[in-house]
């Protein structure tokens, strides 16, 4: 069960943040070849992410690479530059559909099989930014046993659809869409970027609405929002404690052979047993919340 | 891969490296390096230029480095950069970028 609540974006031709972002030890490190860099330097971002991902310290965290659409001039050569390099996931921008992931799914598999790469071993993303993708999202989240999770990526959607950021209201459903899809599909879900690096306050209020639905995490823009996610996304101490009774209760009822076991008159199954696992999980990963 | 314009890749932010290539006088290849972190790193920086350079198959032409703490493999890259927008190259074979 792999730990995704922080994605840190890093734009892909920045080579001192590519150089040190490690450092910040977000869960997720993606290279940006997208938005984040202009079309002059798309070249140069292509190889210089190409060339950092084989640093031995990205051997130790998960790294995405966003690439360009499939649809334009750039899609392809990030595409080769990122599997050959050996990047864990690619990050689909713009899926509106199925079809979308299909694609990228048969091109990945075509350069693994030409520079020697395990076939399979890269894992995809779809990120959803259209009203046809949000209609379409469990369709994308159930397009390749590939996909480790989908993106709702917030600021294309709400042009789309014809509004603008506000208190969240105008997210609601599609990130409700996106949630539950990535839950049919037995994959994660992450949130928009927060993009008012001084609003401390508004951000944390989003990834408390964001943790309360149930996504793994958020996609970041900046290191110092790493540890307030982080610390947002660990349990109590009370929570700790009682997960390490659940857990504590589980195995000992395994070991005498029961289906379902009980703590203090409440009963323990299968899911109560997973979320304990999950809240003892962040707390390993970043301690208690303070 | 054979320079026949003058190009630029980088840029001389810190942790980053600035290359200027052009075809040269056409005897040979000159490298010439020039960094903060001459003293300690030089003869490293120059070794990862021209090693970067006969990966790509560079026997001609000059290049000119100016480096700003840059790592390895962002050195690479920007040598590698400015090598294809030189050589106007279309295609990229990644065996000889690894």
């Amino acid at each position: 069960m792999k730990l995704r609540r922080s994605m840190l974006f890093l734009p892909g031709a920045n080579a001192a943040m590519l150089s040190t972002a490690f450092v910040y030890k977000p869960d997720s490190i993606m290279f940006d070849l997208e938005d984040a860099v202009s079309l002059r330097e798309k070249d140069s971002a292509r190889i210089l992410v190409f060339n950092a991902l084989q640093l031995p310290v990205y051997r130790e965290i998960e790294t995405v690479v966003r690439i360009n659409p499939l649809n334009t001039p750039f899609g392809l050569p990030d595409l080769e530059a990122a599997v050959r390099a050996g990047v864990d996931v690619v990050r689909l921008p713009k899926t509106d559909g199925a079809e979308d992931v299909e694609l990228l799914e048969r091109e990945v598999e075509r350069i693994e099989r030409a520079c020697g790469r395990e076939v399979g071993s890269t894992r995809l993303m779809a990120a959803i930014e259209s009203a046809s993708g949000v209609i379409n999202a469990l369709a994308i989240a159930k397009a390749s046993p590939r996909l480790i999770g989908i993106a709702l990526a917030g600021f294309d959607y709400v042009m789309d659809m014809q509004t603008e950021r506000g208190d969240g209201t105008e997210l609601f459903y599609a990130r409700c869409a996106v949630l539950h899809a990535a839950r049919a599909a037995k994959i994660d879900a992450f949130d928009v970027v927060w993009s008012d690096l001084n609003d401390e306050a508004g951000f944390l209020k989003e990834v408390d609405l964001i943790k309360r639905l149930g996504f793994n995490g958020k996609s970041l823009i900046n290191p110092r929002q790493i540890e307030l996610l982080h610390n947002a996304y660990a349990p109590t101490e009370e929570e700790v404690e009682y997960a390490g009774r659940v857990v504590a209760a589980a195995a000992e009822g395994e070991r005498k052979g029961l289906g379902v076991v009980s703590l203090n008159g409440k009963m323990i199954d299968g899911p109560v047993i997973d979320h304990a696992r999950r809240v003892l999980q962040r707390a390993e990963a970043s301690g208690t919340r303070k | 891969m054979k320079i026949v314009k003058e190009a630029l890749a980088g840029t001389l932010e810190s942790s980053d490296l600035l290359v200027k290539v052009s075809p040269g006088s056409g005897t040979g290849l000159e490298v010439v390096v020039s960094s903060e972190v001459m003293q300690q790193f030089g003869h490293q920086i120059d070794h990862v230029v021209r090693d970067t350079l006969a990966r790509l198959g560079v026997t001609a032409g000059l290049v000119v480095v100016e480096d700003k703490g840059a790592l390895d493999c962002a050195i690479r890259a920007r040598v590698q950069t400015a090598v294809m927008r030189g050589a106007e190259a279309q295609t990229i074979d990644w065996s000889a970028l690894s």
